[in-house]
């Protein structure tokens, strides 16, 4: 009889703290939750770049990619995309693609943009923020590390120094 | 841990106060007092029989209805001080900049003590928790010995059961025949009547003292559902701006839906049109009568991954507007704000002397073009776009945003005297010439707006458990506050007939049934025992 | 039509008045006030009245309905009303179980003061904005004041309860906190009072003065100004000149009418302790010598047990299903809204106590009080002073 009651006891307490704790965690975590993780298969797209060419992320199997999303007139964005370019002329025979995202602006402005800082690389734009949306992006500049599988490597927010460009770069290297 | 066994032969639980057969008082120290305590109906709640191993302490501890009614009050103190400034959901500023501006050091604190999100802290959350806890405890630990007592009840009562009632009272020389009056009257008032030996327990209502188990299965039921919404898919809370003339995705629908924004309007009261409100409005003037997005909804068809244009089917058009939400699958899309944006900029090429116009040309300030041809050998192009101008930090033009908030331009204008052209930077009510003086102008004529919806979009699956809840919470606090648990024993106890009651709230009308009840009889009316006990007390 | 329902209001209000005279009278008369079968003359007719009162109030409810086209539950003013037109309907039917007079002695004076309260608000009838243009505003409101006129009859019954209970032969801190509930109810009536005297003035004075934000505003005080605006600028002719000057996010209008409010209340308080020359409490005490400690009890916990469900109901259950309606999420922690389950949870907690602890009689009394004050906490403070969606902001 005894034994059965504390047996009882001790599975409804052990019921309740376990829905406690995940409440909490979960409540914790809700602030922190990334959409694509790093491990995970990084969502495929299509977008059509500047020059009218259609890129389809999962078309680049077998090489890394390296997927920014910028803007304009966002200040570190500025400061990076040159650092990007020139590990792309680095890396582009090695098998690492640039994919970069613009989110939602004028073609003018974009163009005007790559001229001004002479991107080599396709340069697209996330029209109606489908792919930002996918990704789960709040802050510019981001940028998944893709793998030769598609798998998502690492994923960053943030300006970055040419070093780290470098370095990432070489991480995604087939 | 023994078992308690009772003179009338009833084995009670250990921990029992009154036999739960007969009533007889099993603890010495009850037998000093005049009335008996009937709460639980003198059953052992099994917290207070074993006091071993942790997991007893922990339940003990839950268990105890002081335990509950404090984590009720903490709660409740805790929930004031949210109320003191305005909690983060409701601020229109980052809160680390918000609390210290609008309210100096006070803020500050309250800013840095947490209560900006006190209702969405761990320690608030815990504290619910704690409730919940207590509920499930709490409850089953009464509820079952309660059950068994109730069950176990004879009707025949022992002598100091009955003596300290609240109501009491004995007759004596009584005709039989009244008995079976009162057992008549008693049945009429629709009480279960049992007779055992000339004895008579009636009882009503018994139902009722289920009220507040089954409200606090509701309740529990209810913080579950809340808890739910944590899961991952079972709860979608997203903002979605949606311009005039755009289709847009739904957020967290898998990609599957789209809605068009046909026309967003806006609708204040009009105090010629309803003259009833005119001295409200002349007061408070403007006031908002309606706002409503009329929408298309869409549903794709066929895959698609993001950035592909998807096909579109239509599912159906509404007109959502505030209170009433376009829903479909389990979302709803609501009404939630709104705000007006500048959508194109147009211009004219002028002479500056003469004022002349060579033509106007059209910004679209979202898709701008490269280069407006205004024929004759005039032509403008746009050397740069700034949609929130602003100077930057080393003085050069820049913008701070995609959204055309401040568009500005840097013109370069080319007519048939100026083949290669004048430039010229144009913002809102400035120009700015940097190559010295020019012969033409950008002179700016409107701008153009549009509106942009503002919705949420809701899935909320866990809201059936919620709602179930709290019709049962519903459904127990009435069962509890609305009926009455009411018990009469009519017994022969040494020649005499002795009539003793019990109710669980509303002694006033258990005490006129009675009355009703001993209508046409020579039985004396009980006498409430407590009025009795306060008046020796006042002396009077 | 706006008028005839204007009319109606005041005719109830007078009734009530009128009623409450006729309640006193019925004590006077010494019979056993627990023998329930003898209302005396006084007191039918004081009851007949109430009755006639409420039937008038239910009047004008009903022709501003029509003519508003919507509930009249949509502005300080009118939900007011409507609360004190719920705690008489609720005294009316707690009568018919109970039929002590002694209890409409203290409830009707309660009501006065809450209607009294009310017409100090703006009168007109105004607009619906949209979130409020939902059938749940008339569900949702009317039923929450229901259950708190209900709630606010165990303050009344506990009122007697500590009236008699307490001992006012020597002072004590119970024989403190009745007066000063006693006070509270007195600075109602300044407020009413200091009110309607400059409203009857018709004083005004204007201010120019520096908002939160630090944009130049103008306000205008009906009310003398004591503490003035953050910079203000009296731009009234021979208007009074503030005492002191309030940081900005202090509302110094508010603030002002809360300390005329007071020190009306002290100044009439004073006066009436000054006459009677004793505690108000200890007035009041003869007046209910005829009626037993556990009837009233019992009156205020059943009071209690009928109200709380449907507090429960109108102000916790039909608020989340409108709340989800129209705001999309049944709770979003508005300060109105947690001031409801603030409520909520303390008559939980009453219940808990007087059910596992036993807290009968006075203690009981007490709390019945305390819920009572934060009732009225949320209906005044938390719609003026902590502004939020259920803000009517003076409106």
């Amino acid at each position: 009889m005894k034994k059965r009651r504390l047996i009882m006891r001790s599975i409804i307490l052990a019921v309740l703290v376990a829905a406690v704790a995940y409440t909490l965690y979960a409540n914790f975590m809700k602030d922190h939750a990334q959409k694509v993780s790093v491990g995970k298969q990084a969502p495929d797209f299509v977008l059509t770049d500047m020059q009218g060419n259609k890129h389809r992320l999962s078309d680049y199997k077998g090489q890394g990619v390296f997927l920014n999303f910028w803007g304009t007139w966002c200040p570190p964005c500025k400061k990076e995309m040159p650092y990007i370019n020139n590990q792309y002329h680095q890396f582009k025979d090695q098998g690492v693609q640039v994919l970069s995202v613009d989110i939602q602006e004028s073609e003018l402005a974009v163009n005007q943009f790559i001229e001004r800082y002479k991107l080599d690389f396709p340069v697209m734009i996330d029209t109606n923020k489908e792919v930002m949306t996918a990704y789960g992006i709040d802050q510019l500049p981001a940028t998944f590390l893709i793998d030769k599988d598609g798998k998502v490597v690492k994923y960053t927010t943030g300006e970055m120094t040419e070093n780290m460009v470098r370095q990432y770069m070489e991480k995604i290297k087939p | 841990m023994k078992d308690v066994k009772c003179e009338c032969g009833h084995v009670n639980p250990h921990g029992t106060v009154l036999c739960e057969a007969c009533g007889k008082i099993l603890v010495e120290e009850e037998n000093e007092k005049q009335l008996l305590d009937m709460r639980y109906e003198g059953s052992a709640r099994r917290s207070q029989i074993y006091q071993k191993t942790v997991v007893d302490k922990v339940w003990n501890f839950f268990s105890s209805v002081k335990v509950g009614v404090w984590l009720i009050i903490i709660t409740l103190i805790a929930s004031i001080l949210g109320t003191i400034l305005p909690q983060k959901m409701y601020i229109n500023l980052p809160p680390e900049v918000y609390y210290e501006k609008e309210y100096g050091w006070f803020g500050k604190l309250y800013y840095q003590l947490g209560f900006h999100d006190l209702y969405g802290s761990w320690w608030y959350l815990l504290l619910i928790a704690m409730i919940g806890i207590s509920l499930v405890i709490c409850s089953l630990d009464r509820v079952v010995p309660l059950y068994k007592a109730l069950k176990a009840q004879r009707v025949t009562r022992h002598e100091g059961f009955l003596k300290r009632q609240r109501v009491f009272g004995a007759s004596h020389n009584v005709d039989q025949r009244d008995i079976e009056t009162v057992k008549q009257h008693l049945i009429q008032k629709h009480y279960k009547v049992r007779e055992e030996n000339g004895d008579l327990l009636a009882e009503k209502g018994r139902f009722s003292r289920w009220g507040p188990y089954v409200n606090h299965v509701g309740l529990i039921i209810f913080l579950f559902g809340a808890m739910l919404r944590f899961i991952p898919g079972m709860y979608v809370n997203e903002n979605l701006w949606v311009r005039e003339g755009e289709t847009a995705l739904v957020p967290e629908t898998g990609e599957k839906f789209y809605v068009h924004n046909n026309k967003f309007i806006l609708e204040h009261y009009d105090k010629e049109k309803n003259k009833t409100f005119e001295k409200a409005l002349d007061r408070a003037g403007n006031v908002v009568k309606n706002y409503q997005s009329n929408v298309v909804l869409y549903q794709r068809s066929g895959e698609k991954i993001p950035g592909e244009k998807p096909k579109l089917e239509k599912v159906k058009e509404y007109k959502i507007r505030v209170n009433h939400p376009l829903e479909f699958e389990g979302y709803s899309i609501y009404q939630s704000s709104f705000r007006s944006e500048m959508d194109s900029m147009t211009f004219a090429l002028i002479n500056k002397k003469t004022e002349k116009s060579f033509g106007e040309l059209t910004i679209n300030l979202r898709t701008p073009k490269e280069k407006y041809d205004l024929g004759n050998g005039y032509s403008v192009k746009i050397l740069n776009y700034f949609p929130d101008f602003e100077f930057a930090e080393n003085g050069e033009p820049s913008t701070k945003s995609r959204v055309p908030n401040n568009p500005a331009f840097i013109f370069r204008m080319t007519a048939p005297d100026k083949p290669k052209g004048e430039t010229s930077f144009v913002a809102i009510r400035q120009t700015i010439e940097p190559f010295g003086n020019n012969t033409y102008k950008m002179a700016f004529k409107r701008i153009g707006t549009t509106n942009v919806s503002g919705f949420t979009v809701r899935k909320d699956s866990s809201i059936w458990v919620i709602i179930f809840g709290g019709i049962l919470f519903m459904i127990g606090v009435i069962q509890g506050a609305y009926w009455n648990h009411r018990r009469i024993w009519v017994q022969n106890k040494n020649g005499d007939v002795w009539i003793a009651a019990h109710t669980n709230k509303n002694w006033y009308g258990l005490k006129r049934e009675i009355e009703k009840v001993l209508e046409d009889t020579k039985l004396k009316m009980p006498e409430d025992q407590l009025q009795r006990e306060q008046k020796d007390k006042e002396g009077v | 039509m706006v008028e005839l329902s204007g009319n109606l209001l005041f005719i109830a209000f007078i009734l009530y008045l009128v009623a409450t005279l006729f309640f006193g009278g019925s004590i006077k008369q010494k019979k056993d006030l627990n023998d329930t079968k003898t209302t005396n003359k006084w007191g039918k007719i004081a009851v007949f009245l109430t009755i006639i009162g409420f039937i008038s109030q239910l009047g004008y409810f009903i022709i501003r309905w029509i003519v508003a086209g919507h509930a009249p539950v949509s502005n300080m003013f009118e939900f007011t009303t409507f609360f004190g037109m719920a705690l008489v309907g609720a005294f009316i039917v707690i009568y018919f179980i109970y039929r002590t007079t002694l209890l409409g002695l203290f409830t009707m004076p309660v009501a006065i003061l809450v209607i009294a309260y009310a017409s100090m608000f703006p009168r007109d009838i105004s607009p619906l904005i949209p979130s409020l243009q939902s059938y749940w505003l008339y569900i949702h409101v009317t039923t929450a004041a229901i259950g708190e006129a209900i709630l606010a009859i165990s303050f009344a019954a506990g009122l007697i309860y500590l009236v008699k209970a307490i001992d006012q032969t020597k002072s004590t801190k119970k024989t403190f906190w009745l007066e000063f509930v006693m006070f509270c109810l007195v600075t109602v009536i300044g407020f009413v009072v200091v009110s309607s005297v400059f409203a009857g003035m018709g004083y005004h004075e204007k201010f120019n003065w520096v908002d939160k934000s630090g944009n130049q505003a103008q306000i205008e005080y009906t009310m003398p100004a004591l503490t003035g605006p953050h910079e203000g600028k009296l731009l009234t002719k021979d208007g009074f000149k503030p005492w002191a000057e309030m940081p900005a996010f202090i509302n110094a209008k508010k603030l002002n009418t809360v300390i005329w409010s007071v020190a009306a209340g002290i100044v009439l308080y004073g006066l009436i302790r000054l006459i009677i020359r004793k505690r108000i409490g200890s007035m009041l005490k003869p007046l209910v010598k005829n009626i037993k400690l556990d009837f009233v009890d019992e009156i205020s916990y059943r009071s209690v047990l009928i109200g709380f469900p449907v507090f429960t109901l109108g102000a916790l259950i039909f608020a989340m299903i409108w709340a989800q309606v129209a705001w999309s999420r049944f709770w979003g922690w508005d300060p109105k809204e947690v001031w409801a389950l603030i409520t909520w949870l303390f008559y939980a907690a009453f219940m808990h106590l007087r059910l596992s602890k036993g807290w009968h009689g006075e203690k009981s009394a007490w709390l019945a009080v305390i819920g009572f004050a934060i009732i009225m906490f949320n209906l005044v403070a938390v719609n003026l002073v902590i502004a939020g969606l259920h803000s009517y902001a003076g409106s």
